[in-house]
């Protein structure tokens, strides 16, 4: 929920700054290492935004690939989880080097 | 009233009072059309959902930092042995260090109590819905706690493996317990708590004889998603174990002071 509350409030905040009165969609890049449970949070922030400028709003996921470096032998590899072991050398010790971002990357507004 | 923030989430509790009501000045009027400004058009922001938290939580550990304070942020799911492990650890620590304490539950002040009855301050945030706590309203608590320089602030945070993970407050070290009633799996179900984390307290250790609990398993899970994480096995209850947890804080609270000493030195 609170992430939802935090997307309204950067919508809410950019709406006063570029003057805009409705939003239409919103496009937002989720990792798949991040905590983000897709369905979870389009119920979220459809429940928030009730009565908002962003009442109206489709809210696109933008899925990210999740990469990570090993750490032992460097080769970087597409990671599933947080626990994948590295295909090269086994070992866990894997830097995650993108797909845990939740970002709003861009609204469509009137 | 707030002084740094036109912040969101309902309504949230300090020691009972509300931390702030719930205003949207920044909310305009859906249906209000400015002339000339209803076309559609694209907007790129870029802007990380956690940012703001991400900021308050930069504010807090400054803060703790030029004061020399070391914070840790408890994190576990609901009834691990959070509040029984910091009266424990408070009883032996508290002729040495000034403590501090922020309970985080959704509801009730019955953990602050029982933190208080050791003669420790403690402030219950209780977050009614919100399933965390957040950067926001640990600083706001910081304030009212009155803390002392050097001293050693506790956060209990709301019993939960997922969301905490996510937001930063500013503590030194997140602490995951892990009680050993839980599960071996735990660390693979939820691996962003034991990501975000820097120690785990493998609790209730004193059950183990009665269960079929795998010690070296769990630790192996934990490994997967956190090579890094340090471990050690307790019991609250009986104390086996509390020893080189107390150590740890001591040491911690010790570079953290030291920073302190040599950042006035500098000044100079
Ligand atoms: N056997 C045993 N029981 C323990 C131990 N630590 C805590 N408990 C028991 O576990 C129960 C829950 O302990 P709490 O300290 O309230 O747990 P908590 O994590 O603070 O719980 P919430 O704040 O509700 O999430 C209590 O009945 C404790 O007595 C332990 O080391 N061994
Ligand atoms: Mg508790
Ligand atoms: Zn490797
Ligand atoms: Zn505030």
């Amino acid at each position: 929920m609170a992430l939802a509350e935090n997307m309204l409030q950067i919508i809410e905040e950019e709406a006063a700054e570029q003057s805009f009165t409705q939003v239409s969609t919103v496009w937002m890049e989720v990792g798949r290492l991040s905590c983000v449970e897709k369905e979870a949070l389009q119920f979220c922030f459809s429940a928030v935004t009730d009565g908002t400028i962003a009442q109206q709003a489709k809210l696109e996921i933008i899925d990210i690939e999740g990469w990570g470096r090993c750490m032992q032998c460097h080769c970087e590899m597409v990671l599933n989880t947080l626990y994948d072991a590295c295909p090269s050398c086994g070992n866990y010790a894997i830097k995650v080097i993108a797909g845990d971002e939740m970002r709003i990357k861009e609204l469509e507004v009137e | 009233m707030c002084t740094m923030c036109g912040c969101g989430t309902g309504h949230v509790h300090m020691n009972g009072k509300i931390l702030h009501d719930h205003n949207h000045d920044s909310a305009i009027d859906a249906h209000v059309h400015v002339p000339g400004m209803n076309e559609s058009r694209r907007v790129k922001i870029e802007q990380a959902i956690l940012a703001k938290n991400d900021r308050y939580a930069q504010e807090n550990r400054h803060f703790l930092a030029g004061h020399g304070i070391f914070m840790l942020n408890l994190v576990s799911s609901p009834g691990s042995g959070k509040t029984t492990l910091l009266v424990e650890t408070i009883k032996v620590l508290q002729d040495t260090l000034p403590i501090a304490v922020i309970e985080g539950d959704q509801q009730t002040d019955h953990d602050a109590m029982r933190i208080r009855a050791t003669g420790v301050p403690a402030l219950q945030i209780n977050t009614g819905k919100g399933c965390h706590l957040d950067a926001h309203m640990v600083g706001h608590a910081m304030e009212q706690l009155d803390l002392r320089d050097n001293s050693l602030l506790f956060v209990e945070n709301v019993g939960n493996l997922v969301c905490p993970a996510g937001f930063d407050l500013g503590e030194a070290h997140k602490v995951v317990i892990l009680s050993v009633t839980e599960g071996e799996d735990k660390p693979l179900k939820y691996p962003d708590m034991f990501h975000a984390a820097d120690v785990m307290l493998l609790n209730k250790c004193d059950l183990l004889p009665y269960l079929s609990f795998d010690v070296e398993q769990v630790i192996e899970y934990a490994h997967r998603v956190n090579p890094a994480l340090q471990v050690m096995n307790i019991s609250a209850t009986e104390g086996s174990g509390l020893q080189q947890w107390v150590d740890w804080i001591k040491s911690g609270h010790r570079r953290m002071t030291r920073q302190v000493v040599t950042a006035e030195k500098t000044t100079l």
